[in-house]
């Protein structure tokens, strides 16, 4: 483990927002992001649970990192993730049975998600607590964006509704395929292609600027 | 590690660091679910008490207060906290002056994905079925979960008949699910198109538990009414 770089700056937070962001530059997490993004809500508690997961796995693994011996790292990573994962459940429980049985196995399959653990093995397991929560916090919120990103247009276009409110009234014929698993994929695709144009068009205008300023 | 110099180069694995290591977190893990598992067991609870509950009143018209029996071969005995038994489970529900108001049974069929779980209420006074309630589906979204949002088909069970045969053994009519707009006797259910293997597996599952389960509830029905009087109590905690 290298030394401790220990300034935060803004890109500590950001990256997990745009540059890195988990689901639409890294492509990490994929089974949540196609499988329970079918409304908004789900998409929503999905993302929130792995925020949660995520920052408390980066606090323990980035406190403890000078006493997890290198050979046994991935075995403790995956107790403290499975740790907070099953206090995710039992509180998801809690707060609605209802939204516990629509995100059904996926809570649990948070153990597996490998954004989570290529965290604490990139990030939370070399630097100091406070950093690998700013970094966390901006990976969670980036996930928690990119479901909703989905969730929001599939359940507009399968269900017609909005975080269960219905948007165009009874006329409305749904596009069910949207809330399939088929259409998860379809809009995961536009997403993608968006992002990507974004991108260039952004890379494109850096470097006329810079040519500009030669 | 190819090599014998690599082997010597590899320090002989700390053993103690690691079972330590090991060891705390996972004391750390077993103790932070505990807490966990103890903080939100009572909430937890009283949410699946609360879900049940309201899908029972949803399936019996007009029931206010509910307590749990079993029927074990042909016996049928109250369920408390510290005498769970074994049989099937049936809520009894009542209206707010004790009368019994109906029974509500669970019940299951295998649909188009998977077993769809349901939750039925039987009205004795008119012997026929009253509400039925999904407690539990994985159909396709926008066709098999019709059999909740389509108010044609929830409309068969207003009043789905479920009479018993003249020696009390049997239903007289099997509750069938037919083809849509072909129904002609109350004891049938119109299916939805685009959704038969939902709509059958619903008339399925209320056919089979209510062929079993009927015979052994019907004679045992006064026993329902009179311990509910008994404790003169209406809303007798299920805790």
């Amino acid at each position: 483990m290298g030394k401790d770089n220990n300034t935060i700056t803004w890109e500590t937070f950001s990256e997990g927002l745009w540059r890195d962001n988990p689901v639409f530059v890294m492509l990490l997490g994929m089974c949540p992001v196609l499988a329970v993004t079918n409304s908004a809500i789900n998409a929503l508690a999905m993302g929130l649970a792995t925020t949660f997961v995520l920052l408390a796995s980066g606090t323990l693994i980035s406190l403890l990192r000078h006493s997890i011996p290198k050979q046994v790292r991935i075995a403790t990573y995956i107790v403290i993730i499975a740790t907070f994962v099953t206090i995710v459940d039992y509180t998801i429980q809690a707060i609605s049975l209802d939204l516990y049985n629509a995100l059904g196995a996926f809570i649990q399959l948070i153990v597996v998600n490998c954004m989570i653990l290529g965290r604490a093995e990139a990030y939370a397991s070399r630097n100091r607590p406070l950093k690998a929560v700013t970094n966390g916090l901006g990976m969670g919120i980036g996930f928690t964006f990119a479901l909703l990103c989905l969730g929001v247009v599939r359940e507009i276009l399968g269900a017609g509704s909005l975080f269960g409110i219905d948007l165009f009234g009874p006329r409305f014929e749904p596009w069910v395929v949207m809330v399939l698993p088929a259409g998860g994929f379809l809009v995961l695709g536009a997403w993608l292609l968006l992002f990507e144009w974004l991108n260039q068009r952004k890379e494109r205008a850096e470097l006329e600027t810079a040519a500009e300023t030669r | 590690m190819s090599t014998p110099e690599a082997e010597v180069m590899q320090p002989s694995t700390p053993t103690g660091p690691m079972i330590r290591t090991l060891m705390g977190i996972a004391m750390l893990s077993g103790f932070l679910v505990v807490l966990t598992y103890q903080l939100t067991k009572p909430i937890i609870a009283e949410n699946q008490r609360r879900a049940i509950e309201a899908a029972v009143f949803n399936v019996i018209p007009g029931a206010v207060a509910r307590r749990d029996f079993v029927i074990n071969e042909g016996e049928l005995h109250p369920v408390t906290a510290d005498k769970p038994a074994d049989g099937i489970l049936i809520y009894a529900g009542y209206d707010s002056e004790g009368d019994l108001k109906g029974v509500a049974a669970k019940a299951a069929a295998q649909g188009y994905a998977d077993l769809i779980h349901i939750l039925y209420g039987y009205d004795p006074s008119c012997e026929c079925i009253r509400g039925m309630k999904v407690l539990k589906l994985a159909e396709t979204p926008g066709l098999g979960d019709k059999i909740i949002t389509d108010a044609n088909f929830v409309a068969n069970f207003e009043a789905l008949d479920a009479r018993l045969s003249s020696d009390g053994q049997a239903l007289a009519n099997e509750i069938v699910t037919v083809k849509q707009g072909s129904k002609q006797n109350p004891w049938e259910i119109d299916a939805i198109s685009g959704a038969t293997i939902s709509s059958k597996a619903v008339g399925k599952a209320i056919n089979q538990s209510a062929k079993r389960l009927l015979p052994d509830l019907v004679p045992h029905l006064d026993k329902l009414v009179q311990e509910d009087n008994t404790v003169d109590r209406p809303e007798i905690s299920d805790e």
